[in-house]
């Protein structure tokens, strides 16, 4: 399907003649206080590229949500700037700031028939009937719901009535999307499927795409960069690889994948660490900057990088180990996971192959892992 | 997400309440205020030199007059027979509207709310040709031998009427409440051993006292205001509160003497409403759109 | 071979689904007694007897009040359509209730959209300060309206009734657009700004489609309320202007007119038909 909404210079309206592949986001010390304890949002700053997927990822109460709504301009600033390209937008009401917004629970009006819905925002713009319906046909094809449109929302199932909001997100070329958790009252297999068509009008469409989730696994198989929100503040942005293979804080290690956690507290890092008597090489390219800033650190630990031996004699020069023990294994079809209880109170996980079945419950063993497998991170 | 309203209205959005306020305020408030100021003051004659002193004299009028007090034990007892007999009829009625089908239901609830879209004068009038000496009434009790049973012009007959027009709100937040209790506590009673009059008291009517107070309540406190079918129906002589009180201001213009009295009906309206509340949440339940119906009924 | 084969019922087919759910089970174990059906029976006809028997004695011959009706005649209502006294009392009626309907439901619909704006307490108590007018028993009203109006001049007067039912009647419509209003997902604004409508645009295209059902229960509910109210228009007339309760009520207290059956069930008849539509046309929508 070749529609290039947005790109066509014969569909294009006049605003996206100026977004192109869509607008750049620039947020910079944005804070949002509600007067509650903490300001829901404080001090963000972001660059969202033009055509850019970015996932605001983050647990509930993170601020990513409140990011999203000052950024659609449903929240006003306390203080800060939010451009889009050049233009200050900061205090633009929501209405005139172009963003095609897709939101949890969809909002469509459940008084206008799916083609009222998506012609709502071209007919707010008056633009002529005939390239109205033009349009809108031409975007219920891009969603593939062709035929629905003389249907109420509510005659509609949820996968459907998502794609009529995407389909009303886009449909006035906005200067970029904005999706507010749209997969989240959608069933397993459902999900997938939108991820994928979502993935698919993005590169179609090719705007700038703002992404709010909390699933970690959708952020990661969506994003091409991911912000990851902590408390109103963002812990960390940067592509999947590196938020998953190269984290910055213990939060965002956690955050994003599973892994072992050792506490280094505050001991240098210049040469080897120590951790209840045992002693292992650091890899100075693994050493995260955040964790040069003189706060307590810990070394973390991906599955897939622990390998697991009867005895200490079996594991490969140059890699660091520790003794443990096996308290549980679960069965995940592509592989075992092992969960070893390491010293007083380290949970520790090892990924083995599926067919290794020479554990039991109980066994002692010897974790390890290579110095460059490993990661230490600000705690 | 942290909810804060979306501003689609300019930011005084609340100012659009003024206009109801004034209404409001100017057209009701305003006269009522008046007329509580008119009744804690001296009456200084038209004309007269002289201001207004603060008394309480006109309320002390109220307990002194020898027909004050009679009127108003009249209309308690009034209004409690017709808060019995609706409690009597509105029981059972709402008993039924809990067990039976969605359609049948709205059958029901149907003709319950009868009383209130239909016009007051149209069924007062309905009620006088009923009780009319030699009516449709008055030759059914024929039929047992109480054909010379006076309805007409009589508290009998008010009652009747009365409890027809303020069934309604005896069986709404009776039906809400019984609608809550759970009927296999019945049976379970039952089971254990109960009859089934014995588990209804026991068990039943123990959870359905919330629905019955505010349901009593309410009708006592809309019956004691009832104007209209007492002055239809009933015997001038026999007249309840609201009579004295239209009597007193447009045949006796004993303007302060009406506001001490309306005051008093007032305050104790509001306090037995504010009661109905606490007990029932009966206002809610009602839903104060088929509230406002009966105001021209009374 | 391309007949159909009839349906074959397998024998061991299970029985039919029937409708599940407590009321089925309940059909068997605990079913409605018969002295409940008779006692619901006997409350419904107490209910709806008064009005139905003005239909029947509106086709009286008779000049009095006795049923069951002489004769079978329209001259009541060849009566009530051709006396000035009547028609001027319809007319009036008429009149005030379209205007105070009108007024009740524009201040009512702002006052509901107005509260709406408000939060916790002073919400609370501005809600209940205008819906005083639902719980101040009519005649307390009527007798203080009555001597202010007096002063101000406005007893028999268009505008004192007008004035005096949109008052009473715009609690009303307030409650019926607060319940609309209380349904309608605040996000629904939020989605028409984001797709380029201005506050105000976004009002009259999203919220007030949404809410039309509640503003327009609420008009009719205010008509009603006026067209019906009786006690302070009682207070208020004037020789020169009075509406149709109140010559109802005088054709029963002053001139014994029968006229006022044809009015009653014409009212009762019409009132019904409105709220029959409203209430169907509600189910329909909720469809």
């Amino acid at each position: 399907m070749t529609i290039l909404i947005g790109k066509t210079p014969a569909t294009a309206g006049p605003e996206a003649a100026a977004g192109g592949a869509g607008a750049q986001i620039r947020l910079e010390r944005v804070t949002k206080d509600f007067g509650l304890a903490s300001p829901a949002v404080d001090g963000v700053s972001l660059t969202i590229e033009p055509g850019e997927f970015m996932t605001l990822l983050g647990p509930s109460g993170s601020g990513k949500t409140t990011t999203l709504n000052l950024i659609a301009g449903f929240e006003s600033l306390t203080s800060g700037t939010i451009r889009l390209d050049a233009q200050d937008v900061s205090t633009l009401p929501a209405h005139r700031r172009n963003l095609g917004i897709v939101f949890q629970n969809y909002a469509l009006f459940p008084h206008l028939t799916v083609a009222g819905n998506i012609a709502y925002p071209l007919r707010e713009r008056k633009v002529p009937r005939a390239e109205i319906e033009r349009r809108v046909a031409e975007v219920l094809e891009l969603v593939q719901l062709k035929g629905r449109d003389q249907h109420y929302p509510a005659q509609l199932s949820g996968g459907q009535q998502q794609r009529v909001a995407l389909a009303r997100a886009i449909v006035f070329h906005p200067r970029a999307l904005l999706l507010d958790e749209p997969l989240g009252a959608l069933d397993r297999n459902l999900r997938a499927a939108l991820q994928l068509e979502i993935r698919r009008i993005h590169r179609e469409v090719g705007t700038t795409l703002v992404f709010v989730t909390h699933d970690q696994e959708e952020a990661m198989n969506l994003s091409d960069r991911i912000a990851l929100f902590h408390d109103g503040r963002i812990e960390q942005v940067g592509s999947p690889e590196t938020l998953y293979g190269a984290p910055e804080t213990l939060f965002t290690a956690r955050f994003l994948g599973d892994s072992t956690v050792f506490p280094l507290g505050g001991q240098p890092l210049t040469g080897p660490v120590t951790w209840e008597g045992e002693r292992w090489a650091v890899d100075a390219a693994t050493v995260a900057a955040r964790a040069h800033e003189g706060g307590p650190t810990a070394l973390v630990v991906r599955p897939e990088a622990v390998g697991v031996v009867r005895d200490r004699a079996q594991v490969p020069a140059g890699a660091n180990a520790v003794r443990a023990r096996v308290r549980d294994i679960e069965y995940m079809g592509a592989h075992r996971m092992l969960q070893l209880a390491v010293g007083e109170d380290v949970a520790g996980r090892a990924q083995i192959p599926a067919a290794d079945r020479s554990y039991t419950l109980g066994d002692d063993v010897v974790a390890w892992w290579r110095p460059d497998a490993q990661r230490i991170v600000a705690a | 997400m942290t909810t804060s309203r979306p501003r689609w209205l300019p930011r005084p959005g609340w100012l659009l309440i003024v206009p109801a306020a004034l209404l409001l305020g100017g057209t009701l408030g305003m006269p009522l205020w008046q007329s509580f100021w008119r009744s804690v003051h001296t009456v200084v004659p038209v004309g007269e030199p002289g201001t207004a002193q603060l008394t309480l004299e006109h309320y002390r009028a109220l307990f002194t007059d020898g027909v004050t007090l009679r009127v108003l034990a009249r209309t308690g007892k009034a209004a409690a027979i017709v808060t019995v007999v609706a409690l009597l009829l509105g029981y059972p009625y709402a008993y039924l509207m809990t067990r039976v089908g969605a359609r049948a239901r709205s059958v029901l609830v149907v003709l319950v709310l009868m009383p209130f879209w239909t016009s007051a004068l149209a069924r007062n009038f309905g009620w006088l040709v009923l009780l009319y000496d030699g009516g449709l009434v008055q030759r059914f009790l024929g039929l047992f031998g109480l054909g010379d049973v006076v309805l007409y012009g009589t508290a009998t007959g008010v009652t009747l009427a009365m409890s027809q027009v303020l069934l309604p709100y005896m069986v709404l937040p009776l039906y809400s409440s019984l609608g809550g209790i759970d009927r296999r506590l019945l049976l379970a009673a039952r089971s254990l051993g109960s009859p089934p009059l014995v588990a209804f008291w026991k068990v039943y009517w123990p959870l359905s006292r919330g629905g019955v107070a505010a349901g009593m309540i309410l009708v006592f406190t809309l019956a004691c205001g009832f104007y209209v079918t007492p002055a239809l129906i009933g015997s001038p002589r026999e007249s309840l509160v609201a009579q004295l009180l239209g009597q007193r201001t447009t045949q006796l213009l004993d303007f302060a003497g009406a506001g001490a009295l309306g005051t008093l009906v007032l305050v104790v309206t509001l306090v037995l409403v504010a009661w109905a509340n606490r007990v029932g949440g009966s206002m809610a339940t009602i839903g104060a759109g088929f509230a406002g119906q009966t105001r021209s009924a009374r | 071979m391309t007949a159909v084969a009839p349906p074959r019922e397998p024998a061991d087919a299970p029985a039919p689904v029937r409708r599940r759910g407590l009321r089925g089970r309940r059909g068997r174990t605990d079913p409605v007694p018969v002295w409940l059906w008779v006692a619901g029976v006997v409350v419904a006809v107490y209910l709806v007897l008064p009005t139905l028997i003005v239909i029947p004695m509106s086709f009286s011959e008779a000049t009095t009040f006795v049923f069951p009706p002489k004769g079978n005649s329209l001259w009541l209502y060849r009566n009530f359509f051709t006396n000035d006294r009547w028609l001027d009392a319809l007319r009036n009626s008429l009149i005030v209730a379209v205007l105070a309907a009108g007024l009740a439901t524009v201040v009512g619909t702002a006052a509901a959209l107005g509260l709406d704006q408000l939060r916790g307490r002073v919400a609370r108590l501005v809600r209940s300060a205008l819906m005083f007018p639902i719980l101040t028993p009519s005649i307390v009203i009527a007798t203080a309206v009555y001597i202010s109006f007096l002063r101000w001049h406005l007893t028999g007067t268009l505008t004192g009734y007008v004035l005096a039912h949109a008052a009473l009647a715009s609690p009303l419509v307030l409650v019926s657009v607060t319940s609309a209003l209380a349904t309608f997902d605040a996000t629904y604004l939020r989605a028409s700004a984001s797709l380029g409508a201005s506050p105000w645009r976004a009002f009259v295209t999203v919220t007030l489609p949404l809410i039309s059902r509640g503003v327009a229960t609420g008009a009719v509910l205010a008509f009603v309320t006026s067209f019906d109210e009786v006690v302070i228009a009682l207070f208020l007339r004037s020789p020169k202007f009075q509406t149709l309760p109140v010559q109802m009520y005088n054709s029963v207290v002053v001139d014994i007119d029968p006229t006022i059956a044809a009015s009653s069930s014409l009212i009762v008849v019409t009132v019904s038909l409105i709220f029959l539509v409203a209430l169907l046309a509600g189910a329909r929508k909720r469809r």
